[in-house]
């Protein structure tokens, strides 16, 4: 009982700051149309979003640095110290990025330092996870490593969704217009979900603070066979580069692009490509979020009787097999091609507006349409008149939908499934990493292919699927290939190579 | 079991440099379209960033056909030799 109590605030102390550094780096990806408005030149809005994507994936793509360089440092001089700074730094980056004048304050300054910024939060992010999962992992007893560790695995998840609910509150909470509040926070509230930050920081720095260092790591320092270089022997050593290798491409790739697909480009999917409004394909999101976040711990315990390689493995197969029916579900619930219009309700307002220094008008019109099944959709028309006779050629259309009730909650329910994959692939593969390597080099051997697989492979998810959405413009579900093929590939030589054995040890 | 594990080591040995001929020829084609900054920084990004993971793959395959996945290790002292 007394070791279980022990154990509980272990997980306790990791996971509150865990949370926290996920919560600090989502919320920057959450942002990401607010931010290109505020720190990238507004000319092109596409180049403005592509720029703050870019930084977003940079702050992906710093990760497994962040994972040699705290790695190192973690088997060197202990876990304890090591997530303490990399905590530190996340906090201090994600206030600072809250106090960054605009673009148009102080010009190239600003883009250039938010892109520092969101480095250093990449950098702090990839030695943050190795560090608290070997931490927990080392204080666990042996049969039950898999339910222990999986606690930390709802870190990411729920840090997620603590920066969806906090963008979502502060974003109406503004002003008792709900038109002013979104303006307002895309005016400066936007700042509040940084600032906040470091409130949450500094608590968990005081319970870090407290906490001791791992018994294992303790008892190789007491006995001095400290690594006295882990680099070198993570991957200089054929022995070990060969399980760093193994758990990259035979579980960590394939578990990112699970991760990536489900948490992240569903909710882009649905923003972007469905035109489900702003609030609503964030709430679908912390929904279903909300429903499968206790299966990480299922499947966590689960992997302590089983093992962990077939729950992974499983999560990675029906990815692949179901990602395509499940989105195209969502793209038909959102069609007005399938829904009947109630006319006589439709909606139609026309401005006229003049544009300054010429003798020329914009003409907007907002058409308000209403479906039978509780749709509606906004459609915003953009168009030039000229006094000379020429026509805009192309107007500008916006459309923005909010579905109804019941298609609301089946949208919930498809997302739900992609993230119940996630927990599949998650929740056991702490336990999974941190029984394949050596406590002397564990943080830096579990640490990188855990950064590749999901930092690179799963962090450009969104921005890769995208991108083939831009290149084969006829096939809305085209992104879905990239997540496809790379869980496709991982799944072959996770079944191939991984072995399903539980280490019974993992104190040598 | 261990056979199948050796011959699948090819594919992996080849998946490397074909995963990034694909993607230098894809970026070379898109930057070609449009030869604008934003262009060129992105698919320059990905290069760089999937050159090292496709030599891995490469690594990984030539261990696989070697034999060294035949058998894992069930204790650290196997990995640190």
């Amino acid at each position: 009982m007394k070791e279980t109590k022990g154990i509980w605030k272990v997980i306790g102390a990791s996971s509150l700051g865990t949370l926290i550094e996920w919560y600090d780096f989502y919320i920057f990806g959450s942002l990401a149309t607010v931010l290109a408005s505020q720190f990238f030149p507004k000319t092109n809005p596409t180049a403005a979003l592509l720029s703050t994507l870019a930084t977003f994936a940079a702050g992906f793509i710093v990760r497994p640095f962040g994972a040699l360089v705290f790695g190192r440092l973690g088997d060197l001089i202990g876990r304890k110290y090591t997530f303490l700074l990399t905590l530190v730094l996340m906090g201090g980056s994600t206030f600072a990025i809250g106090l960054v004048p605009s673009y148009e304050s102080i010009g190239f300054a600003a883009p250039i330092l938010v892109l520092l910024l969101r480095l250093l939060q990449g950098l702090a992010l990839g030695g943050e996870y190795g560090g608290a999962a070997t931490y927990v992992a080392e204080h666990s007893p042996a049969h039950r490593r898999g339910f222990f560790t999986s606690w930390i695995q709802t870190t990411a998840t729920l840090g997620l969704f603590v920066s969806l609910g906090v963008i979502l509150l502060t974003r109406h909470s503004l002003d008792a217009d709900p038109a002013k509040s979104i303006a307002k926070f895309n005016d400066w509230g936007w700042r509040i979900p940084f600032l906040v930050s470091i409130f949450l920081v500094v608590v968990s720095i005081y319970i870090r603070l407290k906490m001791k260092e791992s018994p294992l790591f303790e008892k190789l320092k007491a006995a001095g066979t400290r690594s006295v270089n882990p680099l070198k022997e993570s991957f200089g050593h054929k022995s070990n580069l060969k399980m760093v290798l193994l758990a990259l491409f035979g579980a960590t790739m394939g578990q990112g692009v699970v991760w990536y697909t489900g948490q992240f480009y569903a909710q882009s999917f649905i923003e972007n490509v469905c035109k489900v409004d702003f609030d609503q394909s964030r709430t679908i999101l912390i929904w279903a979020i909300l429903f499968a976040t206790p299966f990480f711990v299922v499947f966590g315990s689960w992997s302590d009787k089983v093992g962990r390689k077939w729950i992974m493995l499983t999560g990675m197969l029906l990815a692949v097999v179901s990602y395509q029916f499940l989105f195209k579900q969502i793209l038909d619930l959102t069609d007005p091609k399938t829904k009947m219009e109630l006319v006589e309700k439709r909606e139609s307002k026309s401005a006229l507006a003049p544009i300054p220094h010429t003798a020329d008008s914009l003409r907007t019109v907002v058409s308000k349409i209403f479906y039978a099944d509780g749709m509606t959709m906004i459609e915003t028309k953009k168009d030039t008149l000229y006094t000379v006779g020429k026509t805009t050629i192309k107007p500008d259309i916006k459309i923005s939908k909010v579905v109804g009730n019941g298609d609301y909650w089946k949208i919930v329910f498809f997302v739900f499934i992609m993230i119940f994959y996630v927990t599949m692939v998650y929740g056991p593969i702490a336990a999974f990493l941190v029984e394949l390597f050596p406590t002397k080099i564990r943080y830096t051997s579990m640490s990188l292919p855990y950064h590749i697989g999901n930092g690179v492979f799963g962090g450009l998810t969104p921005f890769i699927a995208t991108l083939l959405t831009t290149i084969y413009t006829n096939d809305k579900l085209v992104g879905l290939m990239y997540p496809i093929i790379i869980a496709a590939v991982c799944l072959v030589i996770g079944t191939l190579y991984i072995t399903n054995r539980i280490d019974p040890e993992i104190d040598d | 079991m261990n056979q199948l594990k050796r011959i699948a080591g090819i594919i992996w040995i080849v998946l490397g440099p074909a995963g990034i001929f694909y993607l230098i020829k894809t970026a070379a084609a898109e930057i070609a379209k449009k030869p604008v900054l934003d262009t060129k920084i992105q698919w320059g990004v990905f290069v760089v960033v999937f050159m090292p993971i496709a030599m891995g793959m490469v690594i990984f395959g030539y261990y696989a056909f070697k034999g060294e996945y035949d058998h894992l290790p069930e204790r650290s002292e196997e990995l640190l030799d």
